[in-house]
Order: structure tokens, then sequence, then C-alpha cells
């Protein structure tokens, strides 16, 4: 095999190059920063491989085109940001509900309101708590490189067909707009089953199909939220991505996803240079959370210290995972403004020296 | 024996769950009518929205997706996009579509999207029990306009056929009504024409169909029967304002 081609490239594109690899041919958004190159890519490169870029008249149109086009079983995606991820939350639900397969991507910016078009992590209850109505779970997906959000992207289809389940990858401004080398890869599977019992292809030659969230019969509608449940039960059991860097002799551990575990892996390297055992846990499934993980290891490090670009929301997750007795420190960066690697080594130094 | 009237293939044995004298059931046998003449039963998706109609898999034998309130036009494009050999179909009311959905079957129809929206006008809110709708004529009662629709809080009646005809997009854009046999005779024939553009791949097809809703407008079947011709028509005329013959292509 020759050596895989390395290409120099921006996050957004990444994804969208990824998706186009995993067999997504069906894409349909609305503008907004910064996540245009995501449009802009698939208008430009759908065609070619014979699929369909539409541009919706606004994310309310674009997810429940989605929704459409999910229902026929094709991989198909959408992607926006904040205000636009807002306006999708009832097609969430939607989806949560029918059990349709598909991928969204938030790269996510500044709130709330209009707010601004640089990073954040602020949309972390609104992408594992829900925010549409009802009682769901979406898969949350949380890269932190280019490469990473070229993996995860086509992470997002197969994870999304084997649970029928919307698939969220939630990314941030730095993430979409920095270039950088990713070495792109097609996996073997670039499409769902296609003899599916659910999808909607019309009738021909057996009994229709329907597609609903509907549920009035008499217990109908408990029992579907039960299978929901066991079917997010099994995603937990199954499903957790986490990266843990240098935990096994850590007497404090930080807790980061995404642009800022990036950052916190630097000021790591720095912080270990000087001696102090200090390590990272990435969660990389925002849902499933690494519950798991962090109990274990809350049984031997007991100190930890949760960084965002939030005033505080993974932090919760945190602490309800721990175990009694260990304590949590929150270092938290409300949009508007990204911590540097010194700022960050400043607090996870100050923070270890108290310990 | 021959038979002479039977249940449309296209059509379930399921009996309507609609109110006595409610024209819902008559839209949902044209319609029926039109894919078995067309022979596509098999080929057909439709999409239902929410109100009195959302039961729409229990009386067609074809695959059917429920979409959000409003949402029916913009589902319909996704799966035309994907099945573009289909027949793809909405059944939408008139709160569904002339108000929390006016943007998405605005946008369909100015595509030009292959699809065909059938487009239920009550002037009411049927299912959520009898609100004022977007079509509520002037000075009619509902629970939301106990005293009548007023035009300075609550605007006019609005037009969709108007509207649409109004835009490029859309193959054919008609207004029937089902309240005589022979204004059944001719929607069963405007129907028929709309997803004939949309298999002959013409583009957006849109039937506007008056109909009754007795329960909500508080009248026996009959008067509200004749309220199709004594008020709606009147303010809602029928006929078919576009109709395309060729394809527009760039
Ligand atoms: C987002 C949202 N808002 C409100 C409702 C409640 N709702 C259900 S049906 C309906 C109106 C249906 O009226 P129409 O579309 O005219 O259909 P009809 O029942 O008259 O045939 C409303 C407001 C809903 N389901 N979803
Ligand atoms: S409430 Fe009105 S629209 Fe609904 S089924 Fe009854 S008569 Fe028909
Ligand atoms: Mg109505």
């Amino acid at each position: 095999m020759s050596t895989p081609k390395k290409v120099f490239t921006k996050g957004n594109e990444a994804i969208a190059m990824a998706a186009i690899n995993a067999g997504c041919h069906y894409y349909f958004g609305y503008p907004i920063t910064p996540q245009n190159e995501i449009p802009e890519y698939m208008a430009m490169h759908l065609p070619a491989v014979g699929g369909e870029f539409l541009q919706a008249e606004s994310e309310i149109a674009s997810i429940n085109m989605l929704l459409g086009a999910a229902a026929t079983g094709v991989r198909a995606m959408t992607s926006s940001s904040g205000p636009g991820i807002s306006l999708m939350q009832e097609g969430f639900s939607y989806f949560a509900g029918n059990e349709l397969p598909a991928v969204v991507v938030n790269m996510s910016r500044q709130g709330p309101g209009l707010g601004g078009i640089n990073a954040t992590q602020g949309d972390y209850f609104q992408s594992v708590k829900g925010g549409g109505h009802g009682d769901y779970k979406l898969i949350v997906l949380a890269p932190h490189t280019g490469q990473e959000l070229y993996d995860l992207t086509i992470k997002a289809f197969e994870l999304a067909e084997k649970y029928r389940i919307l698939t969220l990858v939630l990314g941030d401004a730095i993430l979409g707009q920095i270039k950088e080398p990713i070495v792109p890869w097609i996996p073997e599977k670039t499409s769902g089953d296609a003899d599916r019992d659910w999808l909607i292809t019309g009738a021909k030659g057996r009994e229709p199909r329907r597609i609903t969230s509907l549920f009035l019969a008499d217990g109908a509608m408990e029992k579907h939220n039960w299978h929901l449940q066991e079917k997010y039960d099994r995603i937990e059991r199954d499903d957790v991505m986490v990266e843990e860097v240098d935990t096994e002799d850590a007497e404090l551990v930080v807790v980061a996803f995404g642009s800022v575990a990036r950052i916190v892996k630097s000021s790591i390297a720095q912080v270990r240079e000087k001696g102090m055992k200090v390590g990272l846990v990435r969660p990389i499934t925002l849902f499933p959370f690494p519950r798991k993980t962090l109990l274990e290891l809350g049984g031997r490090a007991k100190n930890f210290l949760v960084a965002e670009m939030n005033t505080g929301q993974m932090v919760e997750d945190v602490k309800l995972s721990l175990p009694d007795g260990c304590s949590v420190e929150f270092y938290g960066r409300p949009g508007g403004s990204v911590p540097t690697p010194e700022d960050l080594f400043d607090v996870i130094s100050e923070t270890y020296k108290k310990l | 024996m021959k038979q002479v009237f039977k249940r449309p293939e296209s059509m379930t044995d399921k009996p309507f769950h609609f109110c006595p004298g409610c024209h819902h059931g008559i839209v949902h046998r044209l319609v029926a009518e039109a894919l078995d003449h067309f022979d596509v039963r098999e080929k057909t998706v439709g999409v239902a929205s929410v109100g009195c109609s959302v039961f729409l898999y229990d009386y067609f034998a074809v695959d059917v997706i429920e979409a959000p309130h409003g949402r029916a036009s913009a589902v319909a494009a996704g799966t035309k996009r994907v099945l573009n050999d289909h027949v793809v179909f909405t059944y939408q009311g008139d709160g569904d579509l002339a108000a929390i959905g006016t943007a998405e079957v605005i946008h369909a129809a100015n595509r030009g999207d292959n699809i065909t929206v059938i487009f239920v006008n009550n002037s009411i809110y049927g299912m959520t029990g009898g609100q004022m709708a977007p079509t509520t004529l002037l000075g009619q009662k509902s629970t939301t306009s106990p005293y009548g629709r007023d035009c300075r809080r609550d605007g006019y009646p609005i037009k969709m056929t108007e509207m649409l005809a109004a835009l490029e997009g859309p193959s054919l854009v008609s207004r029937v009504a089902v309240n005589t046999p022979s204004n059944v005779k001719k929607a069963r024939k405007v129907i028929r024409q709309a997803f004939q553009m949309q298999i002959e791949g013409k583009g957006f097809s849109f039937v506007e169909v008056l109909s009754t809703c007795p329960t909500n407008w508080g009248m026996t079947p009959q008067a509200a029967n004749d309220r199709i011709a004594e008020e709606m028509i009147p303010y809602f005329p029928l006929g078919t304002l576009k109709q395309k013959d060729v394809i527009d292509v760039l």
C-alpha cells in the first residue's frame, strides 16, 4: 500500500470531505458562520458523486428535509451553528421519536442570542441534555483536531445507522477554521444496510410502512419511551469513547473536551516538565459520557479540574460521575474568550500546588 | 355481475375517524383514486401533517412519513430528492400549511420541487378544537376569535392559491371544492392532473380543497356543506390559476 496522502485543509472542509467519503450524498443547509465551508464544499463536490446539495430556506427546513431523506435510509446530513442549531431542536426531537439516523454538525459559536462568531463550548447542555422536547438523547461527538473531525464524521454516520439515532458532531469556530494536515481515508462501508425493515421506499410487494412519533394507544407512548431508553442504555454500555493522557500516576486530572482539551494537552506537557503529575481525561463522546472512566479514576486520583469555554456545563456531569471524596475545581471562560496554553498552565499549576 | 364501485387499491379498509359531514374523507378518497389511476401506489410516499389528517397512514396503503407541524413540504422535498422516481405528496391543513408552515410551502413551490401538495382548507384548526386559522373568514367565530375574526386585529383570510400562483416554480395551482357532486368531479380531475404533473416531472403541483369542519363550525353536516357555497367559495373562488405545459429548463 502506498503511504496515505496528507492534505492540508480547514476543519470544516475535513468534515465535508469525510462525509462524502462516507457515502453521504445528500446535504441540506442554510448559511451561517463559522461553518459555511461545509455547505460550500458540498455544493461544489456532491454533483460529481451523483448526490444533491440543497440550500434550504431556514434551518427549520434543513432539518426537516434531512428527516425526509433519512427516512429513505440514505446517508444525509446538515450543519449549522448556534442560532441555526436552536431552530433545529424541534426536528431533533422528531428524529428521536421517529428513530431516524442522520448526522448534524454544530460548529458552535458564542451565544446567547446572535452572540459572536468565535469559539465557545456554550452549547454543551443543549447538545447532551436535550434542547428539544421530550425524554431523548443524541449521540454527541466532540473532536479536537482536524484529523479527528474527519474520523468522527465517518464514525457519526456509522453510529447513527447502528442505533437509528441522530448523531451530532460538536465542534467550534476554532476547529472549523483551523487549517492542518489530515489523512483522508475511505471506510469499508459507505451506506446503510438496504434491507432495514423500516425504510420508506414505496410499498412495493410489501405492507406499507410508516414513520411516526405519535403514540396515542393505551400504554404505547410509555412503551416507546422505554424502548428508547433501552437503546440509550446500550449506547452508554457499548459506545463510549474517551482519551486518557498521563492519568496513570496523575495526582491532578484535568477534564476537558474539544478545542480546550487540545490546549490543555500543551499545558500538561509544560507542567509535566516542571515535575507536576497531571493527566487529562478527554471525553470524545459527550453522550454517552465516560462516567465509568471517571468513576474508576476517581478511586485513585482524588483531584480534578474541569476546564471549559463556558461558565460551567460539563463540570456537572464530571461531578455526577466521580465517587464521593473527590474534589472538583472548575476553570471556565465564557463565549468571547479563548484560554491560551499559558493561561491553562497557570491554572493547572496553581491548582496542583494547592493539593 | 360487474363491479362498478369499489374502494381504491390505494386505500386501506380502516373506517375513517373523521366526524360526520367532514370533507377530509372525500379528499382522501380522491387522492387515492388518483394514485390508482396512475398505478403508482407501490412507489408513492405520503407525507402526513399535524391536524385531523395526521392518521394518513391508517387510510392510505402507501408508505407514509409523519412530518412535524407545518414541515410536510420540507420533509417531502427531502424525500423526493432521494426517491426522485417516486410519487411524493403532502396532505396539509390550513393551520399546518398557511400558518406555521407558510415558509416551507412557499419555498417548495418556488423551487418547483416535484411534489404534490394537497391543501385542505376548512377555515379552522380542526384537531386542536376550533381555534382561528389564517383562513378563518372575517366575522367567523372560533374559540380564539369568540367575537368573530376582526381584520384590524387578525388581518384577512389568507389566499394561498393566489399567492402560490404568483410564483414561477409551480406547474399547477388550483382551488377546488367537494361540496356538490359536480364539484367532486372537478376536484377529482384537478387532483389527478396535479399527480400527472409530478409524474411527468413538471414540478410542484398544488390543490387547495375547500373543506367542512361541522364539529368546530358548530353546524350540522348539511349546514356546513351549504356554508362552502355560501361563504367560502365567494371569498376563495374556485379554479385553476396556473398550469404549465412545458418544463422550464435553464
Ligand atoms: C409546533 C406545534 N404547534 C402546535 C401544535 C398543535 N396543533 C396540532 S394540529 C394544529 C392545527 C391543525 O389545524 P389544521 O392544519 O387546519 O388541520 P385540521 O385539523 O383543521 O385539518 C395545531 C395548532 C403542534 N402539534 N405543533
Ligand atoms: S374536527 Fe373538523 S376537520 Fe377534524 S375530523 Fe372533525 S369535522 Fe373533520
Ligand atoms: Mg384546518
